[in-house]
């Protein structure tokens, strides 16, 4: 029973989902008819141009937007708001500038009314999994970008999600912070085993991370593709396996 | 490799006094900030006492400030002006007390609820542009010439820094916050809890200083116009006996109260937001 519950946890499935704006009262539709599955502890990217709707699959996804139409499936159990099994790393680190490191970290499991003593105690765990077991007491304004960004990381961890929704969690950082943390969220998922859905517009990130990459256009009525990331991990950005699939992404945005 | 190595803090987590740093130079250091910090103060008074023993101004006008400190001493020793800073600080008190009682959970109130403040905001925005004052004799008429009037009139003008600091407060309350506390499953009342309500915490004290200086501004001109008791009412008395010395005591230890008051409400906002960078 446990096994056969680990093996289906995390899995996403997305059928017929529709989303449009209105735009000086014109309907913008972004996301139209759109099917996907997502396996229990696989990660998934999603990119496209600005504007072609993977934040908002994003999302819906974490019920923080309604569709128009479609529906999203978790485990087999459709998707109503934001759920426990789920958690949003989002591109701010938004932390709570009057609560310590620890406590921040602690918040979700806070929320949740886990008692103090056990949250903290599982805070301190992923705090030390993401190397900042040093600062617990600090508060946020003390951090750099990148190390609030890693707390906000053990944060969503702490819950200890199924799934994993990542909204470009590292665009706002310099280039050397930011192939650190990728590392970092690739042992990281070594680790915990979490399905990851992964929103970014860095196609070399998607390619490091990634098993599969979800392609979304702009134009909503082309279908979106998705291309599998065959290469054996940890990653190496300059082995030709990988410069070669980076060059297949670009083209698919015809950029040569 | 981790991170620890690349970035450093931009902020040291302990302020460690420099090792071997000896106390010589240390005494230095604080006369040197309190010479750039109040040097100019102390000048000022200088200036004060040497104008007027030299007779550069009427020393009738402007008393030497060893006559204000003895005038300021016998007023205390008497009792005299005891018992007008203690009715000063009763009615600036009690007035002051009820505009936070009212105005801090009114502004929360209205802050979360927008119906709530469409409803309330055009009748708070007319009682807010009428000059407490030129409403004073409307309160005297209403609540008599006694203590009930001054309170009124101090509490009416103390209101209004604090609602609408602690409306702003709320309203300016980072959205994303918000959203994050969601996503976790926080409740209303937990986001209310644990993200608004100390988000709010630095604006609430900013209308709160407002508050207390308008209370002192509103004591004084309420006690000259209708008291024979407290320290507004010692300014305008000792002025028509021409005592100008205690004049100038009573006025004195008005700016004490404004500063004292100042001063714990700093120290108060500094342990209750410990994580944000002090406020002066």
């Amino acid at each position: 029973m446990g096994i056969h519950q680990s093996l289906l946890r995390g899995e996403v499935r997305v059928r017929g989902l529709s989303k449009s704006y209105s735009l000086n009262r014109n309907a913008l539709s972004v996301l139209r008819d759109l099917d996907l599955d997502v396996n229990g502890g696989e990660i998934l990217a999603i990119v496209g141009p600005s504007g072609c709707g993977k934040t908002t699959l994003l999302r819906i996804l974490a019920g923080l937007e309604t569709p128009d139409r479609g529906k999203v499936l978790i485990d087999g159990r459709p998707v109503a708001g934001v759920g426990r099994e789920r958690a949003v790393i989002f591109q701010e680190p938004r932390l709570l500038p009057w609560l310590t490191v620890l406590d921040n970290v602690a918040f979700g499991l806070e929320v949740r009314g886990i008692p103090a003593a056990e949250g903290r105690e599982r805070a301190r765990h992923y705090l030390r999994l993401v190397g900042l077991a040093r600062f617990e007491a600090a508060w946020p304004r003390q951090l750099s970008g990148g190390m609030a960004q890693r707390v906000g990381i053990a944060r969503a961890l702490t819950v200890r999600p199924g799934i994993l929704l990542l909204d470009e969690p590292f665009g706002a950082l310099d280039a050397m912070t930011k192939m650190t943390m990728q590392e970092e969220l690739a042992r990281i998922w070594r680790e915990e085993r979490v399905t990851m859905i992964l929103v970014t517009h860095d196609l070399e990130e998607a390619i490091f991370l990634a098993d599969r990459v979800l392609v979304l256009s702009k134009d909503s009525t082309d279908p979106a593709r998705l291309i599998d990331v065959d290469l054996a991990r940890p990653r190496d950005r300059s082995e030709p396996g990988f410069v070669a699939m980076r060059r297949r992404l670009m083209a698919e945005f015809g950029l040569h | 490799m981790t991170l620890q190595h690349l970035d450093t803090p931009p902020i040291p987590l302990s302020r460690d006094s420099a090792p071997g740093g000896s106390l010589l130079r240390r005494g230095a250091a604080v006369a040197r900030h309190g010479l750039s910090r109040y040097g100019l103060l102390a000048g000022f008074l200088v200036l004060w006492q040497v104008a007027s023993t030299m007779g550069w101004v009427s020393p009738a006008v402007l008393p030497p400030l060893d006559k204000i400190a003895a005038a300021l001493w016998n007023g205390i020793a008497s009792g005299a002006l005891v018992d007008d800073i203690a009715i000063s600080l009763q009615r600036s008190g009690i007035a002051f007390a009820g505009a936070v009682v009212l105005g801090i959970p009114l502004g929360l109130l209205m802050g979360q609820i927008p119906a709530v403040e469409r409803a309330l905001d055009p009748i708070l925005q007319l009682f807010r542009q009428t000059s407490a004052l030129a409403l004073y004799p409307v309160f005297i008429l209403l609540l008599g010439l006694g203590e009930t009037s001054k309170v009124f009139v101090i509490f009416w003008a103390t209101l209004f820094p604090v609602l609408l600091a602690t409306i702003g407060g709320v309203k300016e309350v980072d959205g994303k916050l918000i959203e994050m506390a969601r996503t976790y499953g926080a409740s209303r009342l937990a986001v209310f809890r644990r993200v608004i309500l100390p988000a709010s915490v630095p604006s609430i004290f900013v209308g709160l200083r407002l508050s207390a200086t308008t209370a002192l501004l509103l004591l004084i001109a309420a006690e000259m116009i209708g008291a024979n008791k407290g320290l507004g009412f010692q300014v305008m008395n000792a002025q028509y006996n021409f005592q100008i010395p205690l004049m100038f005591a009573a006025i004195f230890l008005l700016a004490a109260l404004g500063l004292a008051a100042n001063f714990v409400l700093v120290s108060l906002q500094n342990r209750l937001c410990r994580w944000a960078a002090p406020a002066r």
